[in-house]
């Protein structure tokens, strides 16, 4: 057995850059020895959005960029005995699973070994009951008056180790926690104790440094001067090497842009972390507390110390119900006193819409980000010289007659608003809200199948 | 002239990351010696005072010195973030410079 495992992660979010998989594919294969392919492609709301098109059609709700992601790299995985891991499944796990099989024998793949992991969706009326007991009371009542969308449990990574030992090229997942994409395939190569706590706890830290793609190796990163990226156009995406002791390196293949150094690194790890002693994941609780992180030079950066404690009971469930409606509209006004025709603007909106709906408004150039919901911001310098403002009103409401207005009532402003508006553009979108819930992992059956075409489905 | 206060980013660098409504922002020295002066001036309470028209409701601070880091648990930040907000930063992602505006004293 070799004592170093690669794993390369194509992908961050769904909609990240394609294209990626290619130079990681190849890197691996120059490198030689036992490696992985994971793709995360799923962030708090993406789940709902693809149970959404599933209902609209029943062969959809995977990725909808899965055949781009998968296709130019298939042929060299397979060859390469590099398995792929990805939580591409969505909402649609199996319809995913058919989309690689017809792709593999495109590619004149024969007996490509498919697995699915099963469990994560407790939609179905039968989790009813639980799912409610999960909730606050708050949150319950909120359930009882909403529609549900969807709701699935984070599983963690013991059906994917399973799959990939029982010699799966690819795994197809729904909801897994992100780090699960990566402890799958370690558990399954080093074949530790899954009470290994330590080690479990740096393989979910490898996964954490891995799950976000290129915000490791200098995307999310550069503010020019203080924080300069280098051929941040062709970032590369990371590697990660582990080895039987848990000690992490995190890497990126040759001849691509970005970096990996310290400070890379630590703000990656520390992304979207609360306490760093205890870093809930359903396979461990993470302790980062005694951490190190050594800067190796020329993009490679070690991570050791890592400790583990003893997995949570509860397995957290994600549940998205409708939100009703967001409209946005923006119009623009320059030159010349453009800062006060946009607060005379703004101000009509205002006028004839304030009673109805609670607004927020912006003015894009002047001051849009910081600034409360309510409208309470940093105190600005009293500079209303700006010459070139777009003007953003935005609400959301139930029901989607009444935030239509918004979107009408901003482009009006064409000709009922102040002098020289242009560029109006408006939007109205469903919208999608979340609950958060704790499941007794005993009520959870998970578990994991080979796709074995469509003709046995 | 020798300054007594400077913007935090010359002596950090940060990031946000957000769940729900509740925001983390690591802080994180460039240099070991400026450590100190991070866990002297950054104190939760005046995190939060800084953040205050955003009406949090706790702030918490954990410090990693192995890392040269401290790390902001910042709760109902986010106006029901992503899902909720009407921001269009829903996620918070440029928080963390408004952060590094903050004037530290560094004497």
């Amino acid at each position: 057995m070799s004592d170093l495992y690669r794993i390369a992660c194509a992908a961050g979010f769904s909609g990240d850059r394609l294209g990626v998989a290619k130079p990681l594919v190849k890197e691996l294969l120059r490198l030689g020895g036992p490696s992985c392919l994971i793709f995360e492609s799923l962030a708090e709301r993406t789940l709902a959005l693809a149970q959404l098109e599933r209902l609209q059609n029943e062969r959809l709700g995977y990725e909808p960029l899965l055949e781009e992601m998968i296709k130019p790299i298939l042929l060299d995985c397979v060859h390469g005995g590099i398995p792929i891991v990805g939580n591409f499944g969505a909402a649609n796990p199996k319809a995913a699973a058919q989309l690689i099989a017809r792709l593999a024998k495109e590619q004149g793949i024969s007996d490509l070994r498919i697995a699915i992991v099963k469990g994560d969706d407790i939609s179905s009326p039968q989790f009813r009951e639980k799912l409610e007991a999960s909730l606050s009371a708050n949150d319950r009542k909120i359930l009882s008056t909403s529609q549900l969308v969807s709701a699935n449990i984070y599983l963690g990574a013991k059906e994917i180790a399973d799959a990939l030992s029982a010699g799966a090229q690819i795994v197809v997942t729904g909801r897994v926690a992100d780090p699960a994409l990566t402890v799958g395939p370690l558990m399954a190569y080093f074949k530790k104790d899954w009470s290994d706590w330590d080690f479990l706890a740096s393989a979910t830290m490898a996964g954490h440094l891995l799950e976000c793609g290129a915000q490791v190796t200098g995307g999310y990163f550069a503010d020019p001067g203080y924080k300069d990226v280098p051929d941040l156009s062709n970032v590369g995406f990371p590697i990660v090497e582990f080895d039987q002791a848990g000690n992490i390196c995190v890497t990126k293949p040759m001849n691509t842009g970005g970096l990996v150094n310290r400070m890379t690194v630590t703000e990656q790890l520390l992304y979207e972390l609360h306490d760093p002693a205890q870093y809930l994941t359903p396979d461990v609780i993470a302790d980062i507390t005694q951490a190190h992180i050594n800067d190796l030079g020329s993009s490679r950066v070690q991570v050791t110390g890592i400790k583990g404690h003893p997995r949570p009971g509860t397995l957290k469930a994600n549940i998205c119900i409708d939100g009703g409606w967001l409209a946005e509209a923006e119009i623009s006004y320059a030159g010349h006193h453009a800062y006060q025709r946009a607060q005379l603007a703004a101000q009509i909106i205002r006028d004839r819409l304030g009673k109805q709906l609670d607004l927020r408004v912006d003015f894009i150039g002047s001051s849009s980000i910081f600034s409360s919901d309510s409208g309470h911001g940093p105190v600005q310098a009293a500079n209303h010289q700006f010459e070139d403002i777009r003007l953003r009103v935005a609400a959301a409401h139930q029901d989607r007659s009444v935030v239509m207005q918004v979107c009408r009532e901003v482009t009006a402003l064409y000709t009922c608003g102040p002098a020289g508006g242009g560029g109006v553009r408006t939007s109205l979108k469903p919208r999608l809200n979340t609950l958060v819930g704790f499941i007794p992992r005993e009520d959870i059956n998970a578990s994991y199948g080979f796709y074995k075409g469509e003709a046995n489905r | 002239m020798k300054r007594s206060f400077v913007p935090l980013y010359e002596l950090a660098h940060a990031r946000t990351g957000d769940k729900g409504s509740r925001s983390n922002i690591s802080v994180i020295a460039y240099q070991q010696k400026d450590f100190a002066i991070l866990q002297r001036e950054l104190t939760a309470e005046k995190v939060k005072a800084h953040f205050s028209f955003r009406n949090p409701t706790s702030v918490r601070r954990y410090d990693l010195p192995n890392l040269t880091a401290l790390n902001f648990v910042i709760d109902d930040l986010l106006d029901g973030g992503v899902n909720l907000s009407l921001n269009l930063d829903s996620h918070g992602k440029s928080l963390s410079y408004w952060l590094l505006s903050m004037e530290v004293n560094i004497e």
